[in-house]
């Protein structure tokens, strides 16, 4: 067996995005020891590409709006199968979150008279937004990162986490290796906290990173935790399609919350053409309310284009399908045309989405001060993930808690843009504070010898002289695959379709070889990823096809209405004894009474 | 279908030398394209960094036929494409492996660097108020994605490998922008003057010639807190009105 490098902490943090960092803080100002534990370099973690903003009911920008609006704002678009517990915390949290980021050394941009400036974003009632141009991500990863540095975190880079190790039931620690020399390390803690993010990797459009390989899901599952509500997927309705090179890279929502319009190739605003009833008091029905809107005028209603992401994505699609899309197969989104409205456009947009103008100057060759832009969808965001207390985000697992895009709740069937940033730093505040508590509260753990050497001999299997498969292409075919079964738009045939071919992966992925040595060698990780991506890809074929029904992100076209009775419970996943990949349904408690009156004061 | 020819640089810790790949090229392809579809393709285990692909992580840092640059952001019709395209590791910084270089030492510095202090809050509530073109100088400052390019090209740093006395440009930009920040209360002009040696910088622009976030890295950080240093350490008119003035 080879040698390990042996940590203890009282509470490691896997993931160093702003959930990770945000719960590595706040568990070492509580005083226990904290190792913040890392794929990438620090600071280079998903978050680093969130570009509109983050959602916080501060009312700096309307003064209508509070926690109350934020909350129902969140239950509407979630469809009602949130978690009302956690979208509570969150709504009545978040703006206490986001002004300790300005105590941190974030600088957001600013109002008129020198407060946090707030913007428009789908499904949002009012502006809502802190954001700094569209590099909002940047922000806050830098703050956290630059604040937590000087908070005596040990953090290890560059490491990844095989497995987690169990000591009876409660998590002891986890397995992990670290990039440069492949060497292995072996945490011990009382505690652990999962903030690794996304599974956008197991879909060929994306506008995720290589990291995006579901970890924290499928270390969870296989640990014994419960996943829920894997079948919501988000896919955001706007993503660059032209050049190939960059399909699916993201092109944010801002764009639309300053003024930008969806055209089809005639020309039409085809959003206008389907406003769901759901939307109907709250959205403009004509352009000049709906600019009027973008501009701060508050007696208008939002424009269309602002409605949420799942409906949003649809409306694309139908247009591409019936023949209106744009010559390179997405839609057109226009900001160019402010100029109509305003005398300084060029200058605004530039200073609004300097990164949008940068991304598509330079690898598109597109002014869209100047011209519309090509978009499409593109896989963005895992409502799903692993289940929590909505106070504490322990897991059905004692010791072991979850926060940000790998934890689930919050955002129900469909979220809303902003809302995972805050997120992050509500949720990602309470796993460390708990975890923290957990550590404080409970004896020593014991890590058994047996679970790490077998694991770590599970992990080195890719080096086998015996196998022989490429491990890219094994990735590639899992991503076409699920593109096209578990996408966009779903259907029971094709999914069980999907299902059959995830196990004949499985099979491909026990050959996968890595050639070369343990030393920073990206084939060897790649292998590994595969059975991450695996097991969430089953999650997501299986809990949709348990979902006889069209909802939020996911559509099936066998079942294109939404079912009150479906709105009624979580489909959960959990490995079976038999090692097999359980589904079951879980009633969604009956929300409180007030939470109630507020959601229908809303309207 | 077309290809193209490219020289990437392979080896361990310093040692080993280019090989040439050939792969197909597609309308729109950046240099991390053709480098991932050549580690998919041929080479799976090439070392390299990346995450976002779209600019804002600052993971691909590289050096695209001599220049430093942005994989991900180097467009292939930028380039020749008669002869191979070389990418190379950052030569500033202690090779790993292929093109991942050991970046560790700048978390380091930054560690050393006072954090930000903030004065008391404005409000009853505990916030702040900033105007925006208090900040904007700031912000110009805080768009750095941490590629380290600009720390690749310092002649302080690559030829002369002074790790030990400067901090280099990129710490240089994060100094200014905790001194320039509207609620910072702390001072770091003693530390820049003796331990960040910011004296070493002999202002060549370099670094703001590559920086992809065109922050304006010599003349909106660099010269203005040199001249702070100056100020406050070797004007003596000023150092004796100083003694008048409450800071
Ligand atoms: C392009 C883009 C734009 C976006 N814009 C917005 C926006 O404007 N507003 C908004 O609210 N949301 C936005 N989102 C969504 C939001 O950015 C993400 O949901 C959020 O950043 C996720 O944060 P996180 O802390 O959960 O995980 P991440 O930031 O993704 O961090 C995950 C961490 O886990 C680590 N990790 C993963 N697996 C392992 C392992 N096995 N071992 C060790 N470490 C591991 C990674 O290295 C990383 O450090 C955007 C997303 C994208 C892709
Ligand atoms: S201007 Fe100064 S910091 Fe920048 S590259 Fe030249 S010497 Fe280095
Ligand atoms: S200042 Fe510019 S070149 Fe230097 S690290 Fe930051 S973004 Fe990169
Ligand atoms: S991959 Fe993020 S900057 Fe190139």
């Amino acid at each position: 067996m080879p040698e390990h490098d042996s940590f203890e902490h009282d509470v490691i943090v896997i993931g160093a995005g702003g959930a990770g960092l945000r719960a590595a803080i706040e568990a070492s100002a509580q005083g226990v020891s904290v190792g913040l534990i890392c794929k990438s370099l620090l600071g280079k973690a998903h978050t680093v590409m969130a570009e509109g903003g983050m959602a916080a009911a501060i009312a700096n920008v309307d003064e209508r709006d509070n926690w109350k609006v934020h909350f129902s704002d969140t239950m509407r678009g979630g469809q009602y199968v949130n978690n009302w517990k956690m979208a509570e915390l969150h709504a009545k949290e978040a703006p206490d979150r986001v002004r300790e980021l300005e105590a941190w050394g974030a600088v957001f941009d600013r109002t008129p008279d020198g407060k946090i400036l707030q913007r428009n974003f789908g499904g949002h009632k009012y502006p809502r937004l802190a954001h700094v141009g569209d590099r909002t991500g940047l922000e806050m990863i830098r703050t956290l990162q630059d604040h937590g540095i000087h908070q005596g975190i040990e953090v290890h880079m560059e490491v990844t986490v095989v497995a987690l190790l169990k000591d009876g039931d409660r998590v002891a620690g986890a397995l992990a290796y670290e990039r440069e020399k492949g060497r292995f390390r072996v945490f011990k803690a009382k505690a652990v906290v999962l903030a690794t993010g996304g599974v956008g990797r197991a879909f060929k459009i994306s506008s995720n990173s290589w990291e995006y390989t579901g970890d924290g899901h499928s270390l969870a599952y296989h640990a014994g935790a419960e996943l829920q509500d894997m079948e919501f997927v988000q896919f955001h309705p706007t993503g660059m399609v032209f050049p190939p090179s960059v399909r699916g890279i993201l092109v944010t929502e801002g764009v639309r919350g300053e003024g930008g319009i969806l055209k089809n190739n005639r020309g039409e605003r085809f959003m206008f053409d389907d406003i769901p009833d759901l939307y109907k008091d709250q959205t403009a029905d004509n352009p000049e309310e709906g600019w009027r809107y973008t501009q701060g005028d508050k007696s208008a209603r939002r424009p269309p284009e602002l409605l949420t992401r799942d409906h949003v994505a649809r409306c694309i699609v139908r247009e591409i399908r019936e023949g209106r899309g744009s010559p390179n197969g997405g839609v057109f989104l226009d900001i160019a045309w402010i100029k109509e409205k305003r005398g300084d456009a060029e200058a605004h947009i530039k200073k609004k989405l300097p990164s949008m103008y940068h991304q598509f100057k330079q690898l598109a060759d597109i002014d869209i001060t100047k011209e519309p832009m090509e978009v499409g969808p593109t896989t963005h965001y895992m409502m799903g993930g692993i289940r929590v207390d909505a106070e504490t985000q322990m897991s059905t697992i004692p010791g072991l808690f979850a926060a940000g895009e790998c934890a689930v709740g919050l955002h129900g069937a469909n979220r809303l843009g902003g809302n995972s940033l805050s997120d992050l730093l509500v949720f990602g505040k309470r796993a460390g504070e708990f975890a923290a508590k957990f550590a404080a509260e409970n004896g020593g753990v014991t890590i058994d010898n047996a679970q790490v050497d077998d694991e770590t001999k599970k992990a080195l299997a890719p080096f086998e002289a015996s196998r022989t498969e490429n491990p890219y292409e094994i990735q590639a075919d899992l991503q076409e695959m699920m593109q096209d079964k578990v996408g966009i738009v779903r259907k029971e045939e094709e999914m069980l379709e999907a299902v059959a071919e995830i196990g004949e992966l499985w099979k491909r992925t026990a050959n996968a070889k890595a050639p070369g040595n343990v030393e920073y060698n990206p084939g060897w990780h790649t292998a590994l990823d595969l059975e991450n991506l695996l097991t969430v890809s089953e999650a997501i074929a299986r809990s949709a096809i348990e979902r006889r029904e069209s909802r939020g992100a996911q559509f099936r076209e066998d079942y294109p209405e939404k079912k009150p009775e479906l709105a009624k419970f979580n489909v959960v996943v959990k490995k079976a004894e038999d090692g097999s990949m359980e589904v079951s349904r879980a009633t969604i408690p009956e929300i409180a009474p007030e939470l109630s009156e507020i959601i229908k004061e809303m309207g | 279908m077309k290809t193209a020819r490219f020289k990437l640089w392979r080896g361990e810790r310093g040692e080993g030398d280019f090989v040439e790949y050939e792969t197909k090229i597609t309308e729109g392809m950046v240099v991390l394209d053709a480098v991932l579809q050549i580690q998919a393709e041929q080479a799976n285990d090439l070392a390299c960094r990346w995450n976002c692909k779209a600019g804002k992580c600052g993971s691909c840092s590289a050096e695209v036929n001599g220049m430093p640059k942005l994989m991900c952001m180097t467009r292939l019709n930028s380039l020749p494409m008669d002869k191979p395209v070389t990418v190379e590791p950052m030569r500033a910084f202690p090779s790993i492996r292929d093109l991942a270089t050991d970046v560790s030492w700048n978390y380091g510095v930054k560690e050393k660097i006072r954090p930000f202090a903030p004065r008391e809050p404005d409000a009853e509530d505990g916030t702040w108020r900033m105007s925006q073109k208090d900040v904007d100088r700031v912000q110009e400052f805080r768009k750095c994605i941490e590629c380290f390019l600009c720390q690749d090209v310092c002649h302080v740093l690559r030829d002369h490998h002074m790790h030990e006395d400067f901090i280099g440009p990129r710490f240089l930009v994060y100094a200014a922008a905790l001194e320039m920040h509207p609620l910072d209360t702390d001072d770091r002009l003693k530390d820049l003057k003796d331990d960040s040696n910011i004296g070493l910088c002999n202002i060549t622009k370099c670094c703001t010639k590559v920086c992809p976030e065109h922050i304006t890295i010599t003349d909106n950080a660099i010269i203005p807190l040199k001249e702070r240093v100056v100020d406050e350490f070797y004007d003596p008119v000023k150092k004796f009105l100083k003694l008048f003035r409450r800071k």
